[in-house]
């Protein structure tokens, strides 16, 4: 599988890139809004001085006659150090300031304020204009009053504004990200815990998985589901395929035995008995590898759904040894045991199950006339049950491997088995906690199987 | 190099001397070829200590020091008059010229301590606060209470006419810069100003154009008291030196501060040393107490009995009293009261 990126890392970025984008928009409109406020202010006030000035326009004998009012230039001077100018003119004629200051594009009308933007001693001013008339002599005559200032101030306040908005965007977007991460990681939670879930699961357990999760991912649990399920149903079929076809082959097998039997007791040449007693074997041994299908079967059910049951090893030993005290007899191996009270939680037919197939493969991979040894122990919390034979070892390859299914060592040499004995007994270990061991046997010819279990 | 350099300079103070009127000049030669030239309103008995304490420092360089008024510094400036430093106690005249960009800017971390109020913008810098007092004739007052408001001072010119006579000195403000400055910021502060005004034009006062005579005339015991003296510690010495002749009063109800301030013009050619000799003015403005300099600093020292006014505003605000049409309004009025009677 080919991953294509991480979600989590794609939504940040995303969320991530919307925050920047926010964070620079924000930032420029502070910035734009900052500069018209300051020229806003700076318009303000300049509109200010200048009424106050043309408020102070009067006529005295024919003459147009105005004080400069201190608070006129005063208030100039109160949002910035900026430099000012002003010319107040009649008509054409200049009355007093600077002469050369730029004349404003348009005359207002009473009442209102003109303000233009020019360049004046060699630097960007704002002037506000305002005109009245004053009747000097017989006519009316416009004069008309500018003020102006320089920029600067206006330009330090949008400035300074202006770093800080670009300081709060940066914080804004650090803190976005931040929390961006966040989000998806909380957003992905749901994911990773059904993920969790599932791989915690033990390798045959197909139940449905029970839940809660969020609306996006209830299509997702929904098939995943009806996988399990469909697997589930499938995996039942076929072992129940199993069993029926173990169960058919059997009976005719057993009638074959019981016809070799009777076959044998009647006939009376040495020869004919000899090749039917290994006729009766061979029987024998397949309808062990049937059986041992079935188990397969069997334990393979009963693992998903463990009864817990308390159980004596010992007991269980002794059982297991009775139970085969015919075929090892059939051999001359003798059965030894050596047995002490340790008790187990378990499913008591799977764990003779198992043990039977250990102790069925010591005895049936030793010569004749030896011992099998079988010894129950309780340590360090284990429970165990080695079973010791003088038979030939398990051979080169590593041991574990011969757990697998059908997997047969090579010391065989025609002796018939299904290669699932030893993965039955595993199969079962697993399910009840525990593991199989393997050992050389410690009288230095033949192999210790210990079955290992969690004490009770 | 050195004589070549002193024949530049005197060549070029011949023809400044002709543009404009000068009160004193001194040239202080240095060790090296660079010289600062600056122009001053203070008299050189008081600012020679400075100009000594700067070559000190800066031992290669020479120094042109010369005097005029302030309306012939601020001509002189404007007109390009080639100068790298200027020195004047006319707020409102420095600060026109800084207005309409006849100064170059200066920073640097001495002018950065200043206070804002002592500076404007990086054009102007003031390195002195110095307060308008009242200097008068202890014989003269002789059983008299010492007036300490304007509305005493007011009483008491009523009362004793005779005595007080030909004997009330204060500014030509048709001539001084700095005594139209006074009268300009007080004229807009109290109320008390123009009845003043006309309590001393019925006492036919005697008009001057700097402080220097007003201060002989009391000491001599020809004028009873000057008004709106510039109040600097050498008008204190001479008050001390007068051994109790000369009595130094600040007005209890307002009291005027100037800042003298320095500014670089934008003809200066030695901007550099300018610089670092307006910094040195800065740190003698901050220096706490009034050590044995003769300009006060910024801040009045805590004991100083001047305190309680702030120093008049450098801002755009100064420049109203110097349009010619306010201008030509104010000095009616002062005529008025003053000289007409
Ligand atoms: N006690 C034993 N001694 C020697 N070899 C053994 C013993 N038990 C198991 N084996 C080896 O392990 C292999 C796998 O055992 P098992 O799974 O029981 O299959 P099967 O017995 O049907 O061959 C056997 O084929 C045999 O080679
Ligand atoms: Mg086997």
């Amino acid at each position: 599988m080919k991953t294509t990126g991480s979600i989590g890392r794609r939504l940040t970025l995303l969320l991530a890139g919307v925050a920047a984008l926010l964070s620079l928009l924000s930032w420029g409109m502070v910035t734009t809004l900052a500069r018209q406020a300051a020229e806003r202010t700076q318009d303000n006030v300049l509109a200010a001085s200048a009424t106050t000035i043309a408020e102070t326009l009067r006529s005295e004998q024919g003459e147009v006659r105005l004080e400069l009012p201190y608070s006129a230039f005063a208030m100039l001077d109160a949002i910035s150090q900026d430099r000012v100018f002003y010319r107040i003119a009649a008509g054409d004629a200049l009355l007093t300031g600077y002469d050369d200051l730029p004349v404003p594009t348009a005359v207002p009308a009473p009442g209102q304020v003109v303000f233009d933007t020019g360049v004046y001693s060699g630097e960007a001013v704002r002037m506000a204009t305002v005109s009245r008339p004053v009747v000097a002599g017989s006519q009316p005559v416009q004069v008309t009053v500018t003020v102006a200032q320089t920029r600067h101030g206006v330009g330090t306040i949008s400035a300074e504004l202006s770093r800080v908005a670009a300081i709060l965007s940066v914080a804004f977007f650090a803190v976005a990200v931040g929390l961006s991460a966040v989000a998806a990681r909380t957003s992905l939670r749901p994911l990773n815990e059904i993920a969790a879930a599932v791989s915690r699961r033990g390798p045959s357990d197909l139940r449905p998985l029970r839940r809660d999760a969020p609306e996006e991912l209830a299509p997702l649990m929904t098939s995943l589901n009806r996988l399990m399920e469909r697997l589930g149903q499938s995996i039942r079929r076929s072992e129940d395929f199993i069993a029926e076809a173990a169960h058919r082959v059997r009976t005719p097998l057993a009638v074959v035995r019981t016809q070799a039997e009777i076959a044998l007791r009647s006939v009376g040449d040495e020869a004919e008995k000899t090749r039917l007693r290994r006729i009766i074997r061979a029987v024998d041994e397949s309808s062990r590898s049937a059986g041992q299908l079935l188990d397969h079967a069997t334990v393979a059910w009963r693992a998903d759904d463990l009864a817990r049951a308390p159980v004596d090893l010992a007991e269980l030993a002794a059982q297991t040894a009775g139970a085969l005290e015919a075929t090892a007899a059939m051999k001359d191996i003798r059965l030894h045991l050596d047995t002490a009270p340790a008790r187990v939680a378990g499913d008591a037919v799977l764990l003779e199950n198992a043990l039977r197939n250990v102790l069925d493969n010591a005895i049936k991979y030793s010569p004749e006339d030896t011992a099998v040894r079988l010894s129950v122990r309780t340590a360090d919390g284990e429970a165990r049950i080695a079973v010791s034979d003088e038979g030939p070892g398990l051979g080169t390859g590593p041991a574990e491997a011969l757990t697998e299914r059908f997997r047969r060592g090579d010391n065989t040499e025609g002796i018939v088995g299904s290669g699932l004995g030893l993965t039955i007994a595993r199969d079962v270990l697993t399910a009840h906690g525990g593991r199989l061991e393997f050992a050389p046997a410690p009288k230095g010819r033949g192999t210790c199987v210990s079955l290992v279990l969690p004490s009770l | 190099m050195r004589l070549a350099c002193l024949a530049v300079a005197l060549s070029l103070f011949a023809a400044l001397a002709a543009a404009f009127e000068i009160e004193d000049h001194r040239f202080y030669p240095g060790t090296g070829p660079q010289v600062l030239k600056i122009i001053s309103t203070a008299d050189l008995e008081v600012f020679e200590p400075y100009l000594l304490a700067f070559q000190a420092q800066r031992p290669e360089l020479s120094i042109d020091y010369t005097v005029a008024s302030s309306a012939a510094l601020y001509g002189a400036i404007r007109n390009g008059a080639p100068f790298d430093l200027a020195l004047s106690s006319a707020m409102d005249l420095q600060f026109r010229l800084a207005n309409d960009g006849f100064a170059l800017p200066h920073a640097s971390d001495r002018t950065d301590a200043l206070p804002d109020w002592a500076r404007w913008r990086d054009l102007i810098f003031a390195f002195t606060a110095e307060p308008a007092v009242v200097v008068l004739s202890a014989d003269r007052f002789a059983g008299l209470d010492v007036p300490a408001t304007r509305q005493e001072l007011i009483s008491l010119l009523r009362a004793y006419p005779d005595r007080f006579q030909g004997a009330v000195g204060t500014y030509d403000i048709r001539d001084s810069g700095l005594g139209y400055l006074f009268a300009t910021q007080e004229a807009r502060s109290t109320d008390a100003f123009w009845r003043l005004s006309e309590v001393m034009g019925r006492l036919a006062p005697r008009l001057y154009c700097c402080s220097g005579q007003m201060i002989d005339d009391v000491a001599a015991g020809r004028l009873a008291l000057a008004y709106n003296v510039l109040g600097s510690y050498a008008v204190e010495r001479m008050a001390r030196a007068s051994g109790g002749r000369v009595k130094i009063v600040q007005m209890q109800d307002f009291s005027n501060v100037i800042l003298r301030t320095a500014l670089v013009p934008r003809q200066a050619e030695n901007t550099g040393a300018a610089g670092a000799m307006i910094d040195k003015l800065a740190d003698l403005g901050l220096r706490d107490g009034p050590g044995t300099w003769p300009l006060p600093p910024l801040r009045p020292s805590a004991d100083d009995a001047g305190g309680g006014f702030g120093p008049i505003r450098l801002g755009p605000a100064l420049m109203v009293f110097l349009d010619p049409l306010n201008r030509r309004d104010f000095l009616g009025e002062w005529e008025n009261a003053m000289v007409q009677r």
